[in-house]
């Protein structure tokens, strides 16, 4: 016999979250996942002056607020077929860069591992020195942790103002120009931060934890660096078995990361086990079990709308995002697999994505793209521009393509009189927390869930785990 | 040593982007559990930072809410959501299918203070901007008019109307600051500002240490982004007339919008969010701006302004549409002005 659960709110998941679970007495059967707050910010764009996208878009999303402005700033650059300057292309890597590893670290320490903290693991051998270590406010890294993540954003001081919310990214490129001796500190400000993850996360160097190629490499490291944070996940990872919980569809997809004469973490799509290109034209929306609606087929975004209904169809504000009809999931792991580093290849070959291999590939990247951040300060030119004019056309559409911490964020916009008459929209967890489409198919989150063991105490915590192994960011999901 | 009883704290969101408790993680020397520690401030809750999620959190709520536990200060980050229709059902809490502003309503009661935490709270803010389809409103403001979710009259168990900690995002120490005054129980009405806001604050102007204020004294103003002059003529920038110190108290360590090289829009002032015109070009009759600095007369602004632009050194000219200094000071050519 099958029971209906409601679960939430769940926390820790940057905004509401609700998760209705269809289960027997060992096994949930079916997920559906509700996102609960309606804001919308398509309708308050309306109308607008295109460069107001820039106020209005970060404050989207507290966590992803520069991906916001990014994918914002390169949409109307698209419009106004605008070069960006050199120096502001370096510039908006580094803030970008400065948001997505602060968050990843606020998820791995903040977010996701207090779960492991918890009564319902009491009697687990290693509870007592996961707890001491990560439980929520008061494990012993939270304080090195914050500390971390604060320095780590002076960055965004040096080079945007502040974090979040700023104005400083443009379509032409950023408008807080450096001096040399500016230059100096943002290096030493990433050394810094670069010092903690080799002492506190890894206990290793950046460039030994990039060059792991495979699970039983993965496997020996974590034997030799027990005592460090990441270790001591690898172990429960190990011990829990978290490579079973949480398989998703193992359809993929990345805009691809970082503009660096080309991405810097390469776009594309893993469909069958195998790289294929992405055409963001197959992207379309689909209402059917959204509390949104306009149109009843699915549309792509530039020819899509956002409007609220009585809430009598579907069950939930989030729409359902599909690349050529198929769920995809979208995030660290998407962009390392789609990437093609060595050691999330043979993880996904192995177990395909799961709750263990969405944490080492978000781990991985911290250590990765360090090291693109040492070169492109390194590359910045003090004194040539950081911002080119821009002119904007009346009529017209842009594109803004960016990957935020956790995933493939998407900004269409079509201008028509010097108005923004439409504004659209899809954010990570638009796609991996998405409902069913009118095929009935699962969002990614949706089918993670579905066959987990919740015959024991511990089913709700490993349902908890299974939601925030996505890093979810409930804010910019509907907005 | 037994410590004094803590300050018990809930904190929840509603039609917000979670920017303001994201900014407060930001908080430095000390970090945030640090000063909460030390300011004897307990977080019975927060959705960002708790370990309790679904039943385990309502049923403190529901402790709070009948009165069986005690609550000291609830702070609410993010719009009220009325909508559609006055129902609540934009945001339903998560678990329970209940309007989040039915919740908010129920907790305000109950609490000694209540705190609007960022401009949302406050007065609507970003959420009630363009036709505010979804009826979102602040606590106790509806933009800049009195009453929201309650009454204008409406005082908290502890004799405080809503304080509403505004900005978009809030300062970390402006939150920090509010909270260990009303723990120390310190933070008396006359502290408040008309529009309820913390002087802490809003006693100063965003104008005040702007990195730019040679610039502003001579007119010498930027005419795109990037450029090192004031923003105030061009650029949309409010920093005269918005109310925060947001230039005497750094940002993530160092800096600030307009360090950033961008205009302030205000966001500590209600109806931030519709400035009536695109928000980083500035509005002008007949060649002034509209909007001038706080307590300046405009025959006095224009004239001084006049003045000013008549004796501003060719250095200040040159670097105000430069994106690095040209020209350092005393190095001002002789009869180039």
């Amino acid at each position: 016999m099958s029971t209906r659960r409601i679960l939430g709110p769940i926390n820790r998941v940057e905004g509401d979250l609700e998760v209705r679970l269809e289960a027997d007495e060992r096994r949930v059967l079916s997920a559906q996942v509700n996102s609960p707050l309606f804001r919308g910010f398509e309708q308050i764009l309306h109308g607008k002056h295109p460069n107001d996208a820039l106020v209005y878009t970060p404050r989207i999303c507290g966590i992803c607020s520069v991906s916001q402005s990014v994918a914002a700033a390169r949409a109307l650059a698209d419009l106004g077929s605008v070069e960006t300057a050199e120096n502001g292309r370096l510039a908006t890597n580094l803030i970008l860069a400065a948001e997505n590893l602060a968050d990843h670290l606020t998820h791995f320490y903040l977010f996701f591992m207090p779960d492991f903290a918890r009564e319902v693991y009491a009697s687990e051998p290693w509870h007592e020195q996961i707890a001491a270590r990560f439980k929520a406010q008061t494990g012993s890294a939270h304080p090195e942790v914050l500390r971390a993540r604060a320095e780590l954003l002076h960055l965004t001081a040096m080079l945007a103002g502040k974090w979040p919310h700023s104005l400083a990214l443009q379509p032409g490129g950023t408008t807080c120009p450096v001096e040399p001796h500016h230059q100096t500190r943002i290096r030493l400000v990433i050394r810094a931060f670069r010092d903690f993850l080799e002492r506190t996360l890894f206990g290793d160097n950046l460039e030994q934890i990039i060059a792991l190629d495979s699970g039983e490499v993965l496997k020996a490291w974590a034997t030799e660096h027990a005592s460090t944070d990441f270790g001591r996940f690898l172990q429960l990872a190990d011990t829990l078995d978290l490579s079973s919980l949480g398989r998703g569809h193992d359809c993929f997809l990345s805009y691809g990361a970082y503009d660096d004469e080309g991405p810097a973490f390469a776009d594309g799509v893993w469909h069958h086990e195998q790289y294929g290109e992405l055409n963001q034209s197959d992207i379309t929306e689909d209402l059917s079990h959204s509390w949104t609606g306009g149109h009843p087929e699915p549309r792509h975004p530039f020819e899509g709308s956002t409007i609220p209904t009585d809430m009598r169809e579907g069950y939930s504000w989030c729409k359902a995002p599909r690349l050529n009809g198929t769920p995809m999931e979208v995030g660290a792991l998407a962009r390392q697999l789609i990437d093609g580093h060595p050691l999330v290849r043979a993880l996904v070959s192995e177990s395909g994505g799961n709750v263990r291999n969405r944490v080492i590939a978000r781990l991985l990247e911290l250590a990765r793209v360090v090291s693109l951040m040492e070169d492109w300060a390194a590359r910045l030119r003090p004194g040539d521009p950081f911002c080119t004019t821009t002119g904007l056309p009346p009529e017209g559409e842009g594109m803004g393509l960016v990957e935020a911490a956790r995933g493939s964020l998407g900004h269409w916009l079509r201008v028509h009189k010097g108005r923004i008459l439409n504004y659209q929209i899809i954010a990570p967890t638009t796609w991996n927390f998405s409902p069913r489409d009118a095929l009935e198919a699962p969002g990614p989150l949706e089918q993670a869930l579905a066959g987990t063991d919740v015959g024991d105490a511990r089913g709700e915590v490993r349902i908890q785990h299974i939601i925030r192994s996505f890093d979810p960011c409930m804010v910019c999901t509907v907005h | 040593m037994k410590r004094r009883s803590s300050f018990r704290v809930l904190w929840l969101q509603s039609g917000g982007c979670g920017g303001c408790s994201m900014s407060l993680l930001n908080a430095e020397q000390p970090d945030l559990y640090n000063a909460l520690d030390t300011l004897d401030i307990e977080l019975l809750w927060h959705p960002s930072f708790s370990e309790n999620s679904g039943d385990e959190f309502l049923g403190l709520l529901a402790r709070l809410e009948s009165g069986t536990e005690a609550l000291d200060a609830l702070c609410l980050e993010g719009s009220v959501m009325r909508g559609p229709n006055g129902s609540g059902r934009f945001h339903l809490l998560a678990g329970t299918g209940r309007p989040m502003m039915s919740v908010i309503a129920a907790l305000a009661e109950r609490a000694r203070y209540t705190l609007a935490i960022g401009s949302c709270a406050a007065f609507g803010g970003i959420t009630a901007a363009g036709g505010n389809i979804v009826e979102a409103c602040g606590l106790q403001y509806e933009g800049d008019h009195p009453g929201g979710l309650l009454d204008a009259d409406w005082r908290s168990c502890g004799g405080l109307p809503v304080i509403n900690v505004a900005g978009c995002p809030t300062h970390p120490g402006w939150v920090i600051d509010t909270l260990g005054q009303l723990a120390a129980g310190r933070l008396t009405p006359e502290r408040l500002d008309t529009l309820n806001r913390p002087r802490d604050y809003t006693d100063h102007l965003v104008h005040h240490g702007c990195p730019r204020n040679e610039y502003y004294e001579y007119k010498a103003s930027a005419e795109q982004p990037s450029d090192l002059g004031c923003m105030m003529e061009n650029l949309g920038c409010l920093g005269t007339q918005a109310r925060a110190d947001c230039n005497i108290r750094p940002w993530n360590g160092s800096s600030s919008c307009l360090s950033g090289g961008y205009a302030c829009i205000n966001c500590t002032a209600p109806g931030f969010e519709e400035p009536g015109h695109p928000f980083t070009h500035t509005p002008k009759i007949a060649g002034i701006p509209i909007g001038l600095p706080t307590d300046m007369p405009k025959a006095w602004f224009v004239a001084l302004a006049s003045l000013s632009k008549a004796a501003t050194p060719r250095r200040l000219k040159v670097n105000a549409v430069s994106d690095h200094i040209q020209v350092a000071p005393g190095h001002e050519p002789e009869g180039e002005r």
